[in-house]
């Protein structure tokens, strides 16, 4: 790195060399095109969520949301699951 | 040797599809292989002025696959190696004129011809990549280290893989080594990282690209270019031959290593 672009660095506050920013954004940005280029991805997660919860608890299985969302430079899963109730059979499993 | 159908395609425009194409199927040709680039961006050919063959066409990829021609008429001999053809788009149809299953018997009709059938696709993701894939054995991404390129890239894979495409190799195109070393550009580890394939070459970016296509004399001719030196190593690679990946490094000189001594005195 030349004196020069030591200086201009330092100028310009830039904290991070671009291309680190470039591919954080990428990172993000991707996770997002390849969730939303296969909507099957979606629609399996969701259908094998509900195979594994269903045996503990009993859900609302139409009103289960499952998305993926950007929140200040990470990507979250959030699922929502409404609950009808425990099943007693479940709580024999897991304690069994 | 049994012949090959590479697709050359990136999503993105402007990266280098074309060069590279005009440049592997050159220096394939100087190996001595018998190769047929196909131009499949109909509406907006430019592999013929690439070639510097733009004033030798006559039928076109339409009129081939429609039977207004036979298919070796519409072929364009090279003027500089006998066994290289340019199959030219036509410039006043669209995408719709030809279709994906005329294009897989197009080519597999060229496959007793020839060793190499590289296909120039056009960007974007909708019929002339469609086309442009049909009758591909293996795909070539090409993608430039910017952002935009990536992504795009990225999505091309996909879709090739959806297609039955699953061998895909990337070059790099247009690294600018300076900027990789200052840390303003992705270098070659982060591009492999995020797209998960197998790395076929690196070109570095190059004035002599510019002259070679005003000349429409393909870089892998000059000794000096080397963009043109990097296609040669990529093709020699799409024969089957183990070559080492380019170094981005420019050759030592004096300056660099005075500051390797400075380094080393500190």
């Amino acid at each position: 790195m030349s004196l020069l672009d030591v200086l201009s660095r330092i100028f310009s506050r830039e904290s991070a060399p671009s291309k680190d920013i470039a591919r954080e954004r990428l990172r993000l940005v991707l996770v997002h095109d390849r969730a939303s280029a296969s909507p099957e991805f979606l629609n399996s997660l969701k259908e094998d969520l509900i195979k594994v919860i269903r045996d503990y608890l009993d859900i609302d299985e139409e009103a289960l949301q499952v998305n993926l969302e950007n929140e200040d430079n990470s990507i979250a899963l959030i699922a929502n699951i409404p609950v009808r109730g425990f099943k007693r059979k479940g709580n024999e499993a897991v304690s069994s | 040797m049994k012949s090959r159908v590479i697709v050359i395609t990136s999503g993105k425009g402007g990266v280098g599809k074309t060069t590279t194409t005009a440049n592997l199927g050159t220096a394939l040709a100087m190996m001595g292989k018998k190769v047929i680039m196909i131009d499949t961006d109909i509406g907006l050919r430019n592999l013929d002025v690439v070639m510097g063959l733009e004033n030798r066409i006559v039928f076109d990829i339409v009129d081939a696959v429609n039977g207004h021609c036979k298919l070796k008429q519409a072929l364009i001999k090279d003027k500089r190696f006998d066994g290289l053809y340019l199959l030219p788009a036509a410039q006043t149809k669209d995408k719709t004129a030809v279709s994906p299953h005329q294009m897989k018997n197009m080519t597999n009709e060229l496959r007793k011809d020839f060793d190499f059938i590289l296909v120039d696709c056009p960007a974007g993701i909708e019929q002339g990549f469609k086309n442009a894939i049909a009758g591909a054995d293996k795909a070539v991404v090409v993608a430039t280290p910017e952002v935009s390129s990536v992504r795009d890239a990225d999505r091309i894979i996909g879709l090739l893989e959806a297609a039955g495409l699953t061998e895909t190799k990337l070059i790099i195109n247009r690294i600018r080594s300076k900027m990789v070393k200052r840390g303003d550009m992705m270098d070659i580890s982060d591009i492999i990282d995020i797209l998960a394939i197998e790395l076929l070459g690196v070109v570095p970016e190059d004035e002599a690209i510019v002259v070679s296509t005003n000349r429409g004399e393909p870089a892998v001719l000059e000794n000096v270019s080397r963009a043109g030196a990097a296609y040669r190593r990529i093709a020699r690679r799409l024969t089957g031959e183990e070559v080492p990946m380019y170094s981005l490094d420019d050759p030592e000189n004096i300056m660099d290593k005075f500051k390797k001594m400075l380094k080393l005195a500190r």
